[in-house]
């Protein structure tokens, strides 16, 4: 299983992002090998369709879950299209979400929890 | 001939002035057209009263994937700028609510997989009012992308004669849209500082598309003379000015234009006609002409 976390660094240390498709990296973590990697995401600057390059982004590095925090209905559908396993709550670092994911702490996710273009404004959500 | 009647700011009488040129130079004995390009909310009929007896649908492109011949090699989302094609293990997904219509997807794809679809994306009417011909745009409630029903509003516009385009506001694709390809621009302005500063942005747009503009303030009154420096400073011939007034205010509550709210105003607006040709010569014989492409 390859696992994405969105991020706003692109180490394991860095904070995470609550945003989908507008997160700076992605950080990936192999769990075949144990290797650890990021990858910045280029949806970043998309004027429309953030949530889609980002998914794209994830397919083409086989990614299969993806670990963040708000989902908006076209990203929601272009990862079920691309059958991307997604989990929510992402908070504080990536090492420590990651673990959280591990433990079974995390939900998964079915449906949009955002709206259109819920990344575009805000710059950083409250993280608790 | 085509005027492009724009703001930047919305609501500072555009229709108002476009429905207010068609009448006055139709009932002078004009050929005069008015086409609505406002298409997210067209509203000149409320003022021009037409009859429309023909609508067509207005059409883009948007790609339809053969399943048979894809290779998901994934070119098309590649180059997709809009991000509206998402290639994944077994399938190209179209988002046709992002797509642009360019057809690029179909251009640059290797085998030949993707085929073109359409999608409604609003009506054109067309009709008259009185001797004057009339056109609408309206978009579809929810489609986003107005500048190909823009088009379509333009291609019914008189080959001779007047033809006044009533432009969205703003100073982005759909107004860029509007007035490309006019001989001249009205800008209605409104003597505020917001005016003023949505004016120059409009200003700036009819300049990067060279397109000669003048200015109406509306609403005129206690302004201190705001628009007038900025016109008298950027160059712009100040065209004409409606003053704030109850009587106009009420007339187009009750969708009376301003040519029967108040007597004179059809001689004014024949006479802001006549300026307009002359600044129309005058650009041409300068050899001042525009780069617009005709849109």
């Amino acid at each position: 299983m390859r696992i994405a976390v969105s991020a706003a660094g692109s180490s394991i240390d860095s904070s995470v992002d609550e945003r989908f498709g507008r997160c700076a990296f992605f950080v990936l973590f192999d769990e075949n090998t144990g290797q650890t990697r990021a990858i910045s995401n280029d949806g970043v600057s998309a004027a429309e369709g953030a949530g889609i390059k980002s998914a794209g982004l994830l397919l083409r590095n086989h990614v299969d879950v993806v670990v963040t925090g708000r989902v908006g209905p076209k990203a929601m559908q272009a990862l079920l299209a691309g059958r991307v396993a997604v989990y929510t709550g992402v908070a504080g670092t990536v090492a420590g979400t990651m673990e959280q994911y591990r433990r079974g702490m995390l939900s998964p996710l079915g449906i949009p929890n955002a709206g259109l273009h819920n990344g575009k404004t805000g710059k950083e959500m409250p993280v608790e | 001939m085509i005027i492009a009647v724009a703001s930047g700011k919305g609501g500072t009488g555009k229709t108002t002035i476009a429905a207010g040129l068609v009448l006055a130079l139709r009932d002078s004995g004009r050929k005069a057209a008015y086409l609505d390009c406002d298409v997210e909310e067209p509203n000149g009929h409320i003022f021009l009263a037409p009859q429309c007896n023909e609508s067509d649908d207005i059409f883009i492109e948007v790609p339809e994937i053969d399943r048979d011949k894809c290779t998901l090699c994934g070119k098309c989302a590649e180059i997709c700028a809009f991000n509206a094609l998402l290639v994944t293990a077994g399938e190209v997904v179209v988002f046709p609510e992002l797509c642009h219509g360019c057809g690029g997807c179909r251009y640059f794809c290797p085998a030949q997989a993707v085929r073109p679809g359409r999608k409604k994306i609003g009506t054109v009417d067309r009709g008259t009012a009185g001797r004057a011909a009339f056109v609408r745009g309206e978009l579809d409630v929810g489609t986003a992308l107005s500048p190909p029903l823009v088009h379509a509003v333009k291609k019914n516009r008189l080959p001779t004669g007047v033809n006044v385009v009533d432009a969205p506001p703003g100073a982005s694709c759909p107004a860029v849209a509007a007035l490309r390809g006019a001989d001249f621009c009205i800008l209605v302005a409104e003597p505020t500082p917001f005016g003023l500063h949505d004016l120059a942005l409009a200003v700036q747009m009819a300049g990067s598309i060279g397109v000669p503009c003048g200015v109406v303030v509306n609403r005129a009154g206690d302004g201190r003379g705001l628009i007038d420096h900025y016109c008298l400073r950027e160059g712009l011939p100040l065209l004409m000015k409606i003053p704030l007034s109850r009587t106009i205010a009420e007339a187009g509550s009750r969708g009376i234009p301003l040519n029967r709210a108040e007597a004179g105003w059809d001689r004014m607006l024949l006479l802001l006609y006549s300026d307009i040709e002359g600044l129309i010569r005058n650009e041409r014989a300068h050899g001042n002409q525009r780069q617009g492409r005709n849109g």
